[in-house]
């Protein structure tokens, strides 16, 4: 197993280095001289020379791509723009709020989307399949800020039963250790500042959610209807096994595969679509502020982050592969 | 309506999958269109696309106004915006353009920004899946590394979110319908890639495939004219599935302002956010475009999958 793990973290290196490559490339192709195109039209030389001198533009590429490295190994992403503060200061500050906001999206998505597609499954052709099925594609094709304005207009603006932006309320004035809303109340003893963020999370979580939902319904689905249909399961009936002992030990043990695949893609996709949820609920999250980034055409900001989610989004994929052997010795061996 | 499907092209007539008994010695192309045309969700989807289009193009025939003018402006106030009149049939918008004018005209402006992004996804990503995988199936060892070494780069592609990565292309080329365009195609790239490398290897080791080699045919001539065509069905596929997303996609980016900077433009996306400030006053503006956007993407997904199971009956469950 820990060489499986090995070889698996081995290989993320290249394709790491590809994109360090790419993100490097990308800011250098900018139309123009890069301190120019960091720093706007209006810049005067005293600031163009100084970037150059900072970002070491005047510096021949191959050494400038060393000193770009050298800092990301020791985490260092760079600084802002903008703000100046060091990219990964902010990521700090931001990322526990995504992460909170993807965490309550996925478990939405799994704890309502895997028992739907096995029920959907064992009534194939069914009532139940077709309003489960119907409902799916319904949430595939609808946009994910359309679903969030129309969940904050009804659901706060209309019946006020939930806030309709934000974290948490300001006017609580709530301590925050680790910026994780929820895990600081919670630390702290301040109850109601965690059940505050925790309603927070509702509404964006359950817009976020939505289409993970509708793509793990549909696997759990598919997944479960083919080991339904499979010898061993038939087997297993015919020994006379309980029906619940059957569901848990020869169907979903071997219909999770695939489902736990594509939760494992859709969380690393959450990461990124938490643009748009956490634009319409002013959630204070990467999202945002990746957003800000983008229209004041903070460079450094957005390399950093780009680097930062792929590195999290190719840990998410050992992750699931490590799962994946857990669950199936098969794959161990291959 | 007419489907551009692998065997149309002249080729080899072996089929993918088993073959029913009614349909032996049937082409797959006639095959698929026979179980395409017993679909009901295939003729809903095509239904809702062919309206998409249709209105799309007749856009100037339907409406007497002009697109983006905010001739009315005027009648819009802080507390009103006025509702459906009988010169407004769908009544204003925010900047008093007329509703019905930009919800016309929005679906040409999502019918081309997601075809041609799709479209430039589906060259770019063919071509270089083409590349990949002919040069992995009868490349020989030069052409393994090749295959390798192209695969390399689609991974680190797709190690970027599709989303986050079309913001930072529309980042670089700045805020325009061209940005999106660009950087929603650039997006599907990987995917078209990986789906077309992994068809064409799969089809490597088949019997055509050898006898054609044994034959002594050119290795382009077999790359070109066998294994492209008996692999492509899976890529058709995804790209009506594709379309339906760059669509929302195309939405996405627009409402996040990544597109033209002209608030009152006839886009969907770019309506929703104007919509959202007078909301509570006025829902039809943010609904209408909204399930504009929905049932247009409903339509792309229900062929794109109908096609799918026709293609391949297999995967019907």
């Amino acid at each position: 197993m820990l060489r499986f793990i090995a070889r698996r973290l081995l290989l993320m290196v290249p394709v790491l280095f590809g994109l360090s490559v790419l993100l490097f490339a990308w800011v250098r192709a900018l139309p123009g001289d890069p301190a120019r195109a960091l720093l706007g039209e209006r810049a005067s030389d005293a600031g163009v020379a100084r970037v150059n001198e900072v970002y070491g533009f005047d510096r021949p590429v191959l050494e400038q791509y060393g000193v770009y490295v050298g800092a990301l190994l020791r985490g260092d992403l760079g600084t802002s723009i903008q703000t100046g503060r060091p990219v990964t200061t902010s990521f700090l500050e931001y990322f526990p709020a995504t992460l909170e906001l993807a965490l309550a999206a996925l478990l939405f998505a799994v704890v309502l989307g895997v028992p739907l597609g096995y029920l959907a499954a064992r009534h194939r052709g069914g009532l139940v399949d077709s309003v489960v099925v119907s409902g799916s594609l319904l949430g595939v094709v609808t946009p994910v800020f359309f679903l969030a304005i129309l969940l904050k207009l009804v659901f706060a603006s209309w019946l006020g039963w939930l806030p309709s932006g934000l974290r948490q309320d300001p006017r609580l004035d709530a301590t925050h250790v680790t910026n994780f809303y929820v895990l600081d109340g919670m630390l702290t003893g301040e109850w109601d500042a965690a059940w505050d963020a925790l309603v927070h999370l509702v509404l964006p979580g359950i817009a976020l959610g939505t289409i993970p939902l509708a793509i793990i319904v549909r696997i759990t689905r598919a997944s479960v209807a083919e080991v339904l249909d499979e010898d061993h399961v038939r087997t297993a009936r015919a020994k006379g096994l309980a029906a619940g002992t059957i569901s848990r030990r020869h169907v979903l043990r071997n219909a999770l595969l695939p489902v736990m695949t594509t939760i494992g893609l859709q969380a690393g996709l959450l990461l990124s679509g938490a643009v748009l949820t956490e634009t319409v609920f002013s959630f204070n999250g990467i999202g945002s502020y990746l957003f800000g980034a983008i229209t004041d055409r903070d460079y450094p900001v957005l390399q950093g982050f780009i680097l930062f989610i792929a590195l999290i989004y190719c840990l998410i994929n050992l992750l699931v592969d490590v799962l994946h052997g857990v669950v199936d010795p098969r794959v161990r061996v291959s | 309506m007419s489907l551009p499907v692998p065997s149309a092209t002249g080729a080899d007539p072996i089929a993918v999958g088993p073959v029913a008994p009614e349909e032996a010695g049937v082409s797959l192309g006639r095959a698929t269109w026979r179980r395409l045309r017993r679909t009901p969700t295939a003729w809903v989807g095509a239904v809702i696309i062919g309206l998409f289009v249709l209105v799309a193009l007749a856009a100037p025939l339907l409406t007497p106004y002009e697109p983006a003018s905010t001739r009315w402006a005027a009648e819009v106030s802080t507390t009103n915006v006025p509702g459906p009149s009988a010169e407004h049939w769908l009544g204003l918008d925010r900047y008093g353009a007329d509703m019905a004018t930009q919800l016309l005209y929005g679906a040409r402006t999502s019918l081309l920004y997601g075809v041609v992004s799709t479209l430039i996804g589906l060259l770019a990503g063919t071509a270089l899946g083409a590349l990949a995988g002919g040069a992995g199936a009868v490349g020989g060892r030069v052409g393994a590394w090749v295959d390798a070494t192209i695969m390399r780069v689609v991974d680190v592609m797709l190690a970027v979110p599709s989303l986050l990565l079309a913001v930072s292309i529309a980042a670089v080329l700045g805020k325009s319908g061209t940005a999106i365009v660009v950087a929603i195609g650039a997006a599907q790239v990987p995917v078209f890639a990986r789906l077309l490398r992994s068809s064409m290897l799969a089809q490597a080791g088949a019997d055509y495939v050898l006898a054609a080699n044994a034959l002594g045919l050119r290795r382009s001539r077999i790359v070109m004219s066998h294994l492209l065509p008996n692999s492509v069905g899976p890529t058709i596929v995804q790209a009506t599935l594709n379309l339906a997303t760059a669509i929302i996609e195309v939405a996405a980016l627009s409402y996040l302002g990544l597109g033209t900077p002209e608030v009152a433009s006839a886009e969907w996306g770019r309506m929703l956010v104007a919509a959202q400030e007078r909301f509570d006053e006025a829902p039809r503006l943010a609904l209408l475009p909204g399930i504009a956007i929905a049932v247009t993407a409903l339509g792309f997904t229900l062929l794109g999958e109908a096609l799918r199971e026709a293609l391949d009956p297999r995967s019907r469950r």
